[in-house]
């Protein structure tokens, strides 16, 4: 912070570009700017030169508040009273707001006979849900609807993160593409998408789903898959015996992986011609559980969706609903995740890339050691802001019935119950520690890699 | 000197403090005060139900719904267009009403236990005998509701019909899965697409929806009805004078039919000799001002709106769209369950 703040005092007619404004990024010229400036800061006599008015002004507050004249005259023209009572005003006013407002609902419920408290959440629902990640039965509770609101608001918010973020990183590096087309087709992407309502996209894709074709003439994949306008109806893997040995082979290969590349990584840093290790590490993920399989002699069988009656049954339906969501969020929010890569790319100065083609780096470590490490600290506080819009944008689900947290407990829960303030309440604690959980974790991350020195702050 | 300084503010907050009281404190005069202050009637009605409640090309509320507006309107005003309609969706009627943004809610709503009992809210009257139904293609082949095993079904949310197809189907052992729409325009989408097999809601919503489809002659309403639906007029609990007025120009226009007094003839009634009639079109009595209204409420009412058979026929009777039958609905001395308590 204290850098930023220095750098503009050392270089008064230098333009004003935020990017730009941290140490190692501009030219020779600012570099000297830059050193000159870091040599003042830190303790001691160049701080006080740079902020003499600041603790000039705690000295005064610190002897007026001691010797404060016990005058009512001196109340509104001087400078401390007055902010001390305006304060005061505002807190008391703040206050009396919250009071009134809880207690005049209070007492207005009572009043009209409008039940209320957290006890319907312990009552019956009575309705169906048509996808729910943990068992339901419709004599199951209020709170249970509320779990698989929740779940269900996860499930589309952490696919829609994962798909927009894969998606948001190519359209962003694209965008900077040398390709013309490509970069136009990136651009137009992120143009199109991002000034759109997030609403009308999102119909926009249920509408299709629902041109998809009737289940009568169900579009056929092999036999196994088959799409129609009541969903996707995927094959889900039946594991007997022996199972449990294939999924416990995935997980060590998986762990071991993890292990390897991290290690492997470390000694890249050093060697001229390090391992492979992305195909060492795909291979132990997909050739050990192959081998245990193999051994096994492969302990599953498939459910395979059937035409039975009006529907499909057996295999997994995905909801044509979530579908249309999942396409709409990932989407319009890969377009903000593309800006923002390729701004945190843009970021870090051209005279990086030259020196580290100069040096001998290939262009791919160049990307990936010199320029992504750097860009990462401007694009990852834009990507927890995008992430938290993702997760709060999902409740759009309440326009298509897809069953998330804002469509069956703020939606149906609310009007079978009437308890609205109480659910509201819920639903908006729930979505806040959503969001505060992802900042903090993000933040975590930001913090890893933030600049060095600013860490921390 | 501080401590004036929190006394002066503490003044200031126990003057806001009043305002705040006063604010609060006005906002509950009687219901029906505080329309004739406002010169219109607020009322809650559907956001688009063919026959019940839809703005007409020329952006007049028309419909079931809405004439029972009109007829509360004019039994106050004596002017039927004195109304604000507020469309809402199942989810937001009630808050709409406990909230008082309307004053009465006539919006197809099911008179039910925990809504009368649990929500603050009193049911003025039924105005509508309905029951559940199911909308589905004829060539199906579905001819009760027991062959929909296995079928996926469109419900609205947040209504009885989700709970009784639920009950429904859990009574019989029948299997179903729910689409969940919202409102009347996204069920005929998702049934038109075929993306639901059936629909349900009440007989009267299906009727309204089946004329609304490009094919209406390619779709059956079942016969079978699997539920009770007493649609009616709701209003707040706590105000039973305004509970009156709107149960009893219910109770008004259903005594205009049984009594053969329509809009045509409302003004030679009032010289009928018959007591009843007399009393009802306030030539004899008065029982407007009893409830805080005229004396010729209901000859008003009957007058500018007409009697309960003028509104079912105008809006959703047989030479209508929707071609509903009175069924039910028709005079408890004419095969059907529709009774008004006597004027008197």
């Amino acid at each position: 912070m204290k850098m930023r703040l220095v750098l503009s005092f050392v270089r008064p007619g230098a333009k004003p570009d935020p990017t730009f404004a941290d140490a190692h990024c501009a030219g020779p010229g600012s570099n000297l700017a830059i050193s000159y400036g870091l040599q003042h800061l830190g303790p001691g006599p160049a701080q006080q030169r740079f902020t003499p008015q600041r603790i000039r002004g705690d000295d005064e507050k610190k002897s007026n508040f001691i010797h404060m004249p016990l005058s009512l005259s001196t109340l509104w023209t001087d400078k401390k009273k007055r902010s001390l009572l305006i304060q005061t005003a505002v807190i008391v006013a703040l206050v009396l707001f919250a009071w009134t407002v809880i207690s005049n609902t209070a007492t207005n419920l009572e009043k009209r006979g409008i039940a209320s408290g957290i006890g319907f959440l312990s009552q019956p629902a009575g309705f169906d849900i048509v996808q729910t990640l943990v068992p339901w039965e419709m004599s199951m509770s209020h709170g249970r609807v509320l779990l698989i609101g929740i779940l269900n608001t996860l499930l589309v918010s952490v696919l829609g993160i994962i798909a927009a973020t894969i998606i948001g990183v190519l359209m962003g590096i694209a965008r900077l593409s040398d390709n013309w087309l490509l970069a136009k087709l990136a651009a137009t992407y992120v143009e199109v998408l991002r000034n759109l309502p997030l609403l009308l996209q999102v119909y926009f894709w249920y509408g299709l789903t629902l041109m998809w074709p009737k289940v009568r003439d169900s579009f056929d994949i092999g036999g196994v898959i088959f799409v129609n306008n009541r969903g996707i109806e995927l094959p889900v893997p039946q594991f007997q015996d022996g199972a449990g040995i294939v999924l416990g082979a995935l997980l060590a290969a998986m762990i071991g992986a993890g292990l390897f590349w991290h290690l492997a990584g470390r000694s890249a840093e050093r060697e001229e011609r390090p391992l492979p290790r992305g195909l060492i590490c795909a291979g132990l993920v997909i050739g050990v559980p192959l081998l245990a399989a193999l051994a096994q002699g492969f302990p599953w069988t498939w459910d395979v969706p059937v035409r039975k009656g009006f529907n499909y049954r057996g295999g997994l339906s995905v909801l044509p609903s979530l579908v249309a969501l999942w396409f709409a969020l990932s989407t319009y929010t890969a377009c903000y995740i593309a800006e923002a890569v390729r701004s945190g790319i843009q970021s870090v100065s051209r005279g990086q890339h030259e020196a580290a083609l100069s040096l001998g780096l290939k262009p791919s470590w160049t990307m990936r050691l010199i320029i992504l490490p750097q860009a990462l600290r401007v694009i990852v506080p834009q990507l927890i802001s995008q992430y938290l819009n993702l997760v709060k944008n999902s409740s759009l689900a309440v326009a298509i019935g897809y069953p998330e947290i804002m469509s069956v407990f703020a939606g149906t829960s609310l009007s079978q119950t009437g308890q609205a303030i109480e659910i509201i309440l819920i639903t908006m604690v729930f979505y806040l520690t959503v969001s505060l959980t992802i900042s903090f974790f993000m933040n975590i991350y930001n913090r890893r890699v933030a600049l060095r020195g600013e860490a921390g702050q | 000197m501080r401590i004036g300084i929190i006394g002066k503010a503490g003044l200031a907050s126990l003057l806001a403090l009043g305002i705040w009281a006063s604010i609060w404190g006005s906002a509950s005069a009687g219901t029906l005060d505080d329309i004739k202050a406002r010169g219109v009637l607020h009322c809650g009605t559907g956001p688009g139900l063919a026959g019940f409640s839809l703005p007409s090309s020329s952006g007049e509320w028309i419909g079931f719904d809405v004439d029972f507006c009109r007829a509360i309107a004019a039994a106050i005003f004596g002017d039927p267009k004195a109304v604000k309609f507020t469309p809402l969706t199942a989810q937001e009627r009630f808050t709409a009403l406990q909230s008082g943004e309307v004053d009465v809610l006539s919006r197809n709503t099911t008179w039910t236990f925990s809504r009368d009992v649990n929500l603050g809210l009193e049911f003025a009257g039924v105005t509508y005998y309905d029951g559940q139904g199911f909308l589905v293609r004829e060539d199906l082949g579905v001819k009760a509701a027991g062959d929909l095993d296995g079928a996926r079904i469109c419900i609205d949310s947040g209504t009885t019909t989700e709970l009784n197809l639920a009950d429904y189907f859990r009574t019989h052992g029948l299997e179903f899965d729910s689409v969940i729409v919202k409102g009347a325009d996204d069920a005929r989408s998702n049934y038109d697409a075929e993306s639901c097999d059936s629909y349900t809601t009440d007989v009267s919503g299906l009727a309204s929806i089946r004329a609304s489809l490009p094919d209406p002659e390619n779709h059956i309403i079942l016969d079978e009805v699997i539920s009770k639906e007493p649609l009616g007029l709701i209003v707040r609990h706590g105000d039973s004078e305004w509970g009156d007025v709107v149960r009893w120009v219910r109770n008004a226009v259903i005594l205009a039919e049984e009594l053969g007094i329509n809009s045509g003839n409302v003004e030679k009634m009032s010289a009928s000799s018959n007591p009843e009639v007399r009393r009802l079109l306030g030539t004899e009595g008065d029982f407007g001002s009893q409830l805080g209204l005229e004396k010729e409420w209901a000859a008003r009412t009957i007058r500018l709106v007409g009697n309960y058979g003028e509104i079912f026929e105008r809006n959703v009777g047989k030479d209508t769209e929707l071609g509903l039958e009175r069924g039910l609905n028709a005079l408890w001395n004419n095969g059907g369950i529709l009774f008004a308590p006597p004027m008197r």
